[in-house]
């Protein structure tokens, strides 16, 4: 019956992407290192792209990175807005996997959940980010490499600690599957 | 918490009256140019007819001053950055060396070096006035109205409506939420050390996001409920329609456009090398 996108996705990814915007202005914390922080913003791209799927994940990287670049910072670094979306892609391409509507997110699912997560965001920032810089603005490589890599360790960890206890969170509030037993 | 953000601003002026399809249209073709583009001579023609169209919108510098001033900042360090880690990336763009003021090996301050730099910074200049033009000209709602037209998915579009409709709100939130946490002793300032800090912030982003799932559902079955989705196209309010000045604006966006590129790449680089 639905055609394309379902009308809850649609608005996943509106409000979505309102949030990331919030959370990356507000909810960011400096760690004391220059042009790095912990970015809440990417945990929270993490646990929309396991429960709405790769669709969500990829355009509420887009957009909300975009928005929150335009209407905070006056411009927009593709670059990086681009290196957003591929992070909520693939991560949401593995959603099935992990099922968080069943109510379940146990060891194994914690592990996947975090391999998938530090591979797909170690190619974004490591990897994809620094060359488009260098391709967009013909930034110096090392700098660039330098910047992708720490953005990339501090992502990495705080989706894994953040983003892991949210997933836990949220799926607390879900019914289990087979929670029902014969008396 | 400093929340200033850029919205649109009200005016009647030629830019205010263009369709938001024009002004999304001519955005795309000008952050293209600036992305694509070395070449001194283009960005300055762009940054200059920048200041012009700025000029004409009748918005003032000082309405836009708190963004400009952070973009100044974040340039500056930039600037410092890139000559930290590579003090002789011009001379290798440009192939010469003129050394004006001896330091120390490669931190020698060369002509290339700061002509580099020089067009790096220039290259956000040029794309800025109209990144913000763009954003302070263009009412939010018509700007769904506009992606749509130029063929963007319409429930897409909607997406986009529904995040910038939604930002003050969820704004909103995450204050209350900040503050009734604060109350009860937990802090989110630097006073507190950067685990905790983490570990509190999560007591703040959770509220907010379960919160905000509850509004996912509340709206898309108010949405269900209205059938939105139903027909393969939509009308909108706030949609215009081109007229005259629409056609002229895009074909002197699209002539620009042109020009550009045949300029920065009919020497086969896209650096224009005043050195040779």
């Amino acid at each position: 019956m639905e055609r394309g996108l379902s009308i809850k996705t649609i608005v996943a990814i509106g409000i979505g992407s309102a949030v990331f915007v919030i959370l990356g202005r507000f909810a960011s914390i400096p760690t004391g290192i220059p042009n790095t922080s912990i970015e809440t913003s990417y945990a929270f791209l993490a646990l929309m792209s396991i429960i709405f799927g790769p669709i969500a994940g990829v355009l509420i990287g887009l957009i909300g990175h975009a928005l929150k670049d335009a209407l905070f910072y006056g411009s927009i670094w593709w670059s990086w807005v681009l290196v957003s979306s591929f992070v909520g892609l693939f991560i949401g391409v593995f959603a099935s996997r992990i099922n968080i509507q069943s109510g379940i997110f146990g060891g194994k699912q914690i592990i996947t959940f975090n391999i998938v997560q530090a591979i797909v965001q170690a190619i974004g920032w490591f990897l994809i980010a620094p060359t488009l810089d260098i391709i967009i603005y013909a930034e110096p490589a090392n700098k660039v490499y330098l910047q992708g890599i720490a953005a990339g360790l501090s992502n990495i960890v705080t989706v894994g600690v953040i983003g892991t206890i949210l997933l836990i969170s949220y799926a607390r509030t879900r019914s289990k599957s087979n929670s029902l037993s014969v008396e | 918490m400093a929340t200033e953000m850029l919205a649109y601003i009200d005016r009647k002026s030629f830019i205010h009256g263009l369709s938001g399809a024009t002004k999304l249209i001519i955005f795309i073709m000008w952050s293209s140019i600036a992305m694509l583009t070395y070449d001194t001579r283009i960005l300055l023609v762009l940054f200059i007819f920048s200041m012009i169209v700025l000029k004409v919108s009748k918005i003032k510098l000082r309405e836009i001053g708190f963004v400009l001033l952070f973009i100044l900042a974040f340039l500056l360090l930039n600037n410092i950055a890139i000559y930290i880690f590579s003090p002789q990336e011009g001379v290798k763009i440009y192939g010469t060396s003129h050394v004006l003021v001896e330091i120390v090996g490669r931190y020698n301050i060369t002509l290339e070096q700061l002509f580099y730099q020089f067009n790096i910074t220039l290259k956000y200049f040029a794309v800025i006035p109209a990144a913000l033009l763009f954003i302070v000209t263009t009412h939010p709602s018509e700007f769904a109205a506009s992606l749509n037209k130029i063929g963007v998915n319409y429930k897409i579009a909607y997406s986009v409506s529904l995040a910038l409709r939604y930002i003050p709100d969820i704004q909103r939130d995450f204050r209350t939420i900040a503050q009734a946490q604060q109350a009860r002793g937990i802090d989110l300032s630097s006073k507190e050390k950067l685990t905790k800090r983490i570990k509190n912030a999560g007591s703040i982003i959770l509220p907010l996001i379960l919160s905000s799932l509850d509004r996912i559902d509340t709206i898309s079955n108010a949405m269900e409920l209205r059938a939105f989705g139903k027909k393969k196209q939509r009308t909108w309010y706030n949609e215009r329609n081109f007229n005259r000045h629409d056609y002229v604006t895009m074909l002197v966006g699209f002539i620009i456009l042109i020009v550009s590129l045949v300029i920065t790449f009919s020497d086969g680089s896209r650096f224009y090398n005043p050195f040779v």
